[in-house]
């Protein structure tokens, strides 16, 4: 009963509520919309803390992406098991990236008197949220063995038969606990990006890329006024 | 010719006083409030010293502004590889230190103390955290020390001198100092622009305003590494990049910005620039030595009926045009070549300009008699308390013929002066420095009158900004006709 909850209701609720309320943020209140920096107050302990976990989160959610996105080209990758180690060994070691970063980060929360200041209750919440996430993510790694290859072939199959709205729980009820967790977690995330500084990860500037370097802006049609008149 | 029209404006040097008033009508106009607290749009600086931010000129720490490397001009700390690598932690960032920590007094214990033996005290309290704090530094703590071992010996500019004339300049007869206020100096290629990967920075069309759209602001803070000058400010309460706006809300009802309309010296001057931005490109890839030079260039004449062809055909209005040929900061620019960018080597284009101050030994004392007369006319200039080189470092991209040329005018303009007032020279004398600075008697005199008998709407010539004809400008004046009379925020369209 609690499986069909977590994972067959959850996911929709989850997903409905991130992208209704981000949108509704953005379009109400969207000076809102980004998370309050704190390197001004104290960048020392951030630079311990944000480049590893940003860096270390990265390689590892686009390592998941990619088990998702091409399942059948990862389980023939490492087929050879020296990949197979490789790719395992990168993963942890990345993972522990993530979560030496963001344990520096609640401990950077809670030691400066400047940061107090400006760190909100949802800050910390989302903070041991993510703690659990990648504690659980690197238990994951180390009693679970070769993730890459079983994540391919049950929790892909879930996620896609959640992506064509008939989610299949043969995939995920005979799972251990903590894997369990670790895809509760993370779809507890989800919902809560668009009430906390997750959100600034919707507004990654990629556009910077290919923008002209200056922005000129006219109140009016400059030349039009002229000819109109 | 693409001529875009740019509010400007020229700061005279010889005329500051350092007394921070125009500090004082900014912060109680416009940061006055919770996490700008540390802010100061507009401060005031003693040179030589270290400045606010603590040490900004030095561009090896804070990597602000523009560099040429090779042919390229690119972004020094900041710009879409630089930037978005150090987005989740801008190394070259100032943080609050660098500035200082705002604070005020617990003014209530003075008088709700409970009583005692002890005189009750006002303690500081820090304005970021609340608690008690030691005051170690503010945003003029370098204020008149120009011989100061922690503040003036650490001034950047000092990389451009040599080591006897560094010691020279902290001998105890010869300490000098001048003051530098400073504000944004909304540039044409404006760097901080350029480098805010949410695109929230822009420069107004009309009058060159550069902006922080405070919506669009995703606190990146790549705009603070970025302006050479560290004029824009990162608010940590809201978390959105701040900086000097030009007072725009005050100039667009055709009134002066703050700190121009409270200053006690009547040292600044606003009024409107053309210039041809189809230069900007070509001008921001010169050589160093040609960068001044080549700005001053693109500032195109507003009495050549080309330019304001050019000016009408871009949408420019006649007000901005008359405002532009009765600019004081063509004159001091472009006309009389007197004022000069601060740190035009970061080739952002600033667009506010320094008048650099004539501080000369006039006499000295011989066997314990004072001579103040003058051997040629430009002797004193030679003897400058503050090194040309020193000057040219601020001012002149390092070129002292540049700063040479200024103070020979400006001397010039006082001979001549002096031969009119006090007549203890010739007329002859007068001239002869006239003609050697390359000015003629009635610029001399124009130079004179703008320095000293200026009034106030010669120093501030504010294009009206034809209110009545908002609606023109964004549509036809018949359509509007149609539409108002009720008030609909939104307009009665069903689908």
């Amino acid at each position: 009963m609690l499986d069909i909850l977590l994972f067959t209701v959850l996911p929709y609720m989850a997903f409905i509520v991130a992208m209704v309320m981000a949108l509704y943020r953005y379009r109400t209140n969207s000076f809102k919309f980004s998370s309050l920096s704190s390197e001004f107050l104290e960048n020392n302990h951030l630079f311990w803390g944000s480049v590893p976990w940003h860096y270390g989160i990265l390689v590892v959610l686009s390592g998941h992406l990619i088990g998702f996105l091409f399942p059948r080209h990862v389980l023939a990758f490492g087929s050879i098991p020296v990949r197979l180690l490789i790719m395992e060994v990168t993963a942890l070691i990345f993972g522990l990236m993530a979560l030496f970063g963001v344990c520096m980060l609640i401990y950077r929360r809670f030691t400066h008197s400047r940061i107090k200041i400006v760190t909100t209750g949802m800050d910390i919440f989302i903070l041991v949220l993510l703690v659990g996430q990648v504690l659980s993510g690197v238990l994951i790694a180390l009693f679970y063995r070769w993730g890459i290859n079983w994540y391919t072939v049950s929790l892909v199959p879930y996620l896609k038969s959640v992506l064509v709205l008939s989610p299949n729980l043969n995939y995920v009820s005979p799972l251990p606990h903590l894997i369990k967790y670790h895809i509760v977690s993370a779809i507890l995330i989800l919902v809560f990006i668009p009430f906390s500084r997750f959100m600034h990860f919707l507004v990654v500037p990629v556009h910077y890329l290919w923008r002209n370097w200056q922005r000129v802006i006219w109140n009016y049609d400059r030349k039009m006024i002229r000819k109109r008149y | 010719m693409d001529i875009r029209s740019q509010i400007s404006m020229v700061f005279h040097l010889d005329k500051c006083i350092g007394c921070h008033t125009c500090s004082i009508a900014c912060k109680n106009l416009w940061t006055d409030r919770k996490g700008a607290e540390y802010m100061w749009w507009n401060n005031v600086e003693t040179k030589p010293g270290t400045g606010y931010p603590h040490k900004w000129e030095d561009q090896e720490e804070y990597k602000g502004g523009w560099v040429k490397i090779g042919k390229r001009v690119e972004l020094r700390g900041a710009g879409k590889f630089r930037g978005l690598k150090n987005i989740f932690h801008n190394p070259h960032l100032p943080v609050l230190d660098d500035y200082y920590e705002p604070w005020t007094y617990k003014y209530d214990d003075l008088i709700s103390s409970p009583e005692g033996n002890d005189q009750p005290t006002a303690r500081p309290v820090s304005l970021v955290t609340g608690e008690h704090i030691e005051i170690k530094a503010g945003p003029n703590w370098d204020d008149d020390l120009s011989g100061s071992e922690l503040y003036a010996k650490n001034d950047a500019n000092f990389a451009a001198l040599s080591k006897k004339e560094q010691e020279d300049m902290f001998n105890l007869e010869r300490l000098v100092m001048m003051y530098l206020p400073r504000i944004c100096n909304h540039c044409l290629n404006p760097a901080c622009a350029a480098a805010c990967p949410s695109g929230a920075i822009y420069k107004r069309g009309e009058d060159g305003v550069v902006l922080i759209n405070q919506e669009q602001c995703r606190a990146w803070r790549m705009c603070v590494t970025a302006c050479p000058y560290k004029k824009t400010f990162y608010n940590w309460h809201t978390g959105k990049s701040e900086k000097c706006i030009l007072c725009y809300p005050r100039i667009e009802v055709g009134e002066i910005p703050a700190c121009m309309h409270s200053c006690v010296g009547r040292i600044r001057y606003l009024g409107v620039l053309l210039y041809d931005a189809e230069k900007i490109e070509k001008l921001v890839h010169l050589e160093d030595d040609h960068l001044i030079e080549g700005q001053r260039e693109a500032i195109v004449d507003p009495f050549d009926p080309k330019v304001i062809a050019a000016a009408r055909a871009n949408g420019i209005h006649d007000a901005m045009i008359e405002a532009a040929q009765k600019s004081p900061v063509y004159r001091w620019v472009k006309e009389w070549k007197l004022a000069l960018p601060l740190h035009a080597e970061y080739r952002t284009l600033p667009m506010l300009f320094y008048v650099p101050p004539l501080l000369p030994i006039m006499g000295n004392v011989t066997e314990g008699t004072y001579n103040n007369k003058n051997q040629t006319y430009f002797t004193s200039i030679e003897q400058s308390r503050l090194p040309i080189k020193y000057l040219a470092s601020l001012f002149g991209v390092g070129n002292e013929g540049l700063i040479r040329s200024v103070l020979k005018k400006l001397m010039a303009v006082r001979l001549h002066r002096r031969s009119i007032e006090v007549s203890d020279m010739t007329p002859e004398f007068a001239e002869g420095a006239l003609r050697e600075a390359g000015l003629t008697a009635r610029e001399a005199e124009e130079i004179f009158k703008l320095t000293s008998l200026c009034t106030f709407v010669e120093r501030f010539v504010i294009p009206a900004s034809h209110r009545e004809e908002a609606i023109e400008m964004t549509k036809m004046v018949l359509d509007h006709k149609g539409e108002t009379g009720f008030g609909f925020l939104d307009g009665p369209e069903r689908i």
